[in-house]
């Protein structure tokens, strides 16, 4: 609680944004007026006091469709960066603890990965295994483990580099009590910070699949389709498609203000 | 005489409104045209603010709140940036502490040298690399025409930090700060800065205020020494004066650790507990310890002594298993030692504990004192619930902290001492017989080390421990050795007592050592460098 008071007032308003899209995933169908695929209404229609937000191109409820694109979009990103962390930070600190050639077989293939654009591979990768929500899921976060290995090994680095490792290492001490007990918690803060970030990537890089039609598939409701699916309105002057844009842009900058103040606090705990 | 520098009343403080602490508590400091003024004091004893302070100069964050400061009658305090900018390097200059990190490593010696003469109009470039040439000259620098013309990389430390003393007196300032010029020195090289920067100083008749934590190095150079303490000044004193009669409990306490001292004992009489023979170890190709063979008696005390570079640590490392050796052989207790300590067995791991120089990084920053206690004191004993706690708490005790106040403390919270204390509790927690000391006083002040030197022979006598001490602080090896090993480019250049290597050192290396070591004797540095020279 103590931490909370001393946030500044962007980590707050960045913190208010994200618990209310949290509370809208978790309890969409309570909130949303209309179901997520149901057709209510003809075509675009305008906004009404029936559906505030008017309908989609196929006549469903564009306010109940950005509710339950709250839960798709952030739930997918949230489960897709939580695998990429757990697995890059785990390799990133046994590459840097143990060196020698484990560190250079994981640091290899890590740059293979890097080497290629994420876009292009996740394409590539996509088209090979079929567009579905799980291999979406697991290609992105096999994508995104690159740069959080190279984050967690050189943060890990710097720790092992230290005495206490050594001391540790001389107690006989196991590879997971070391990297659970003595490198972990000195690189938290740093991987907490991170994964905020990466979370807006991949927050984005879902919605740019579903966008180019690979990412989520139709009928569910997500952001990133959403603009997509009723992108011609654009022409006839309506902003209803820039809605679901604004909502993604709205949540990116919500957490880049918490990451901000906890980059702060991180760098501060250094000291 | 007229008074060079005059600081009166100066006040420092530093950190947010509201948090403010005070570094400077109203310090008076004046100096004469060409005298030399030391400074002494612990750190955090506010001299190398102090010292900025003289310049004008205060570190980020740091504001003078009040006092004045007169450089021959101009108030560094209020003075403009323009004015200070034309004051520094051309009538004030700085020699750093550690001049491997003051030079830019992208330029030539010369380049840096020249930056100033030009910057300030004082000479033209061809002018001022002559005058380079001729200062490395009188800086005793070996090859003075040619050594500008390095980086900063390809000369050694005690070259660099002559360098920048030469650099210093590019202008021919009326007053040189020296912060800690030697202090990141070996002894042997000490004594050559020492002896150069003195020549320099005297010859330009330079007033000087000279940094240090070291009394035997300031009553070298200094015409009168100010003992500092806490922002605060203790005692001012002719150089002299202040070391026959030093009135204040605070400087007299300064000596404590040569004070220090303790019966000797026998070495021959005990068994060996750790035998080295022919031991040769190093990284790759190059061999940093080449066939060292070394008996380490039971419930003795042996110091390692040696320069950088000398193989000390990486001594340390081998019996440790961290670098195995790539030949000779290892006994412990009579048994061949297993080159890595992977392959050493838990009993081994145990009765081999390590104490390192750097309580800072040998501690985990994350976990408090009792979970750097507990965890070893589980792993190597096997106790748990109430034995686990009574044992931690015990080993609170030997190490003298009360376990109520420190046990729940995470490591950030302690002080330099209480960290080193809590690395050696954390050595005594798995019950071993032989505990290496990697230079664990080095990066402590005085008084706090003579503590923990105090803690390391009380627990020798009371737990029969065997001590390795690797050190390169003779005043050290001194007080608390029985045996005395020398080291230097990995090879043992002397082994034996304590009292034989003190009193009749056999090798020339040792001989040039101990020579070096820094006595409180005014006139020592003259006479140490007649017989080098002689």
């Amino acid at each position: 609680m103590k931490t909370l008071k001393s946030a500044p007032p962007t980590a707050l308003l960045g913190m208010l944004i994200l618990a209310a899209v949290l509370v809208t995933g978790v309890f969409a169908p309570l909130l949303a007026p209309y179901g997520e695929t149901e057709i209510v209404g003809v075509e675009y229609e305008p906004w009404s006091a029936a559906f505030p937000l008017g309908t989609d191109n196929l006549g469903r409820d564009m306010l109940s469709r950005m509710i339950y694109g709250a839960r798709n979009t952030v739930g997918l990103a949230l489960l897709t960066t939580g695998i990429a962390f757990t697995a890059g930070a785990a390799l990133g600190m046994v590459a840097a603890l143990k060196g020698g050639w484990t560190d250079q077989i994981l640091s290899r293939v890590i740059d293979v990965l890097m080497a290629v654009p994420p876009l292009i591979l996740a394409l590539m990768l996509l088209a090979i295994v079929g567009p579905s929500i799980p291999n979406m899921v697991g290609v992105i976060a096999v994508i995104y483990i690159a740069p959080v290995f190279r984050l967690s090994r050189a943060a890990a680095m710097n720790v092992v580099s230290q005495d206490f490792i050594q001391a540790a290492q001389l107690r006989g001490e196991g590879t997971l009590w070391l990297l659970r007990r003595e490198v972990l918690p000195n690189i938290s803060s740093t991987l907490i910070a991170e994964f905020g970030l990466r979370f807006c990537f991949v927050f984005l890089f879902i919605a740019a699949l579903s966008f180019l039609g690979i990412g989520i598939q139709p009928p569910t409701a997500d952001w990133g389709s959403m603009v997509k699916e009723n992108a011609t309105l654009i022409t006839f002057g309506d902003i209803t498609p820039l809605i679901p844009a604004a909502a993604i842009a709205l949540l990116t900058i919500a957490i880049n203000f918490i990451v901000d103040w906890m980059l702060h606090r991180a760098s501060g705990l250094k000291s | 005489m007229s008074k060079l520098l005059d600081i009166r009343g100066l006040r420092l403080e530093a950190g947010p409104k509201g948090k403010r602490t005070t570094i400077l508590h109203g310090l008076d400091l004046s100096l004469n045209r060409g005298e030399v003024l030391g400074l002494v004091g612990e750190s955090g004893a506010g001299k190398s603010s102090a010292g900025l302070a003289a310049m004008g100069y205060t570190r980020g964050g740091v504001a003078i709140t009040a006092g004045e400061i007169l450089f021959d009658g101009i108030d560094l305090a209020q003075a403009s940036t323009a004015t200070l900018q034309d004051l520094h390097g051309r009538r004030i200059a700085y020699v750093a502490q550690s001049a491997a990190a003051s030079f830019n490593p992208a330029h030539r010696l010369i380049d840096q040298f020249c930056e100033a003469p030009l910057l300030h109009g004082t000479a033209a470039r061809a002018e001022a690399e002559a005058d380079a040439i001729a200062l490395y000259r009188q800086m005793q620098l070996p090859d003075p025409q040619q050594i500008g013309f390095r980086y900063p990389h390809q000369v050694s430390g005690g070259q660099l930090q002559r360098a920048m003393t030469a650099m210093a007196m590019a202008c021919r300032p009326d007053l040189i700060i020296f912060d800690e010029p030697t202090t990141a020195l070996d002894v042997t090289t000490q004594i050559e800065v020492l002896g150069a920067i003195r020549d320099i100083v005297e010859r330009y008749d330079t007033a000087a205020i000279y940094i240090t934590h070291d009394l035997a190095v300031v009553s070298q150079m200094a015409d009168r020494i100010t003992v500092m303490q806490h922002g605060r000044e203790v005692e001012t004193a002719q150089t002299r004066k202040m070391l026959e009669a030093p009135k204040a409990d605070y400087t007299k306490s300064l000596w404590a650790v040569r004070a220090l001292d303790r019966p000797r004992r026998d070495t021959n009489d005990t068994e060996t507990v750790l035998s080295l023979s022919g031991v040769t170890a190093g990284y790759g190709t190059t061999k940093v310890l080449d066939g060292v063979s070394l008996d380490l008696p039971k419930g003795r005390t042996t110091a390692v002594v040696g320069e950088s570079g000398s193989g000390k640590s990486t001594l340390a490392k081998v019996i440790a298993g961290v670098l195995p050796p790539g030949e000779g052989k290892v006994l412990w207790q009579g048994k061949p030692l297993p080159g890595p300590y992977q392959k050493r067995n838990r009993a081994t791991l145990r009765h081999i504990q390590m104490v390192y120089q750097m309580a800072d990084t040998a501690l985990n920053p994350r976990h408090t004192v009792r979970e750097t206690l507990e965890r070893p004191v589980r792993h190597f004993l096997g106790l748990r619930g109430s034995a686990l706690r009574a044992r931690v708490n015990q080993l609170m005790e030997l190490i003298e902290l009360d376990p109520a106040t420190f046990l729940d403390r995470r490591i950030p919270e302690l002080s330099g001492g209480q960290k080193q204390r809590i690395g050696i509790a954390r050595a005594l927690a798995a019950e071993p017989e032989f505990i290496i000391c990697d230079e664990v006083t080095s990066a402590l002040d005085q008084l706090v080390a003579e503590g923990i030197l105090r803690l390391l022979l009380r627990l020798q006598d009371e737990l029969g421990l065997t001590y390795l001490f690797i050190t390169h602080d003779l005043a050290t090896v001194e007080a608390i050795a029985d045996q005395v090993v020398i080291m230097q480019r990995g090879k043992i250049v002397e082994t034996g007592a304590q009292h034989q290597i003190f009193a009749a050192p056999k090798s020339d290396y040792t001989k040039r050592l101990l020579a070096s070591v820094p006595q409180m004797d005014a006139g020592w540095l003259d006479g140490v460098r007649q017989r080098l020279a002689s």
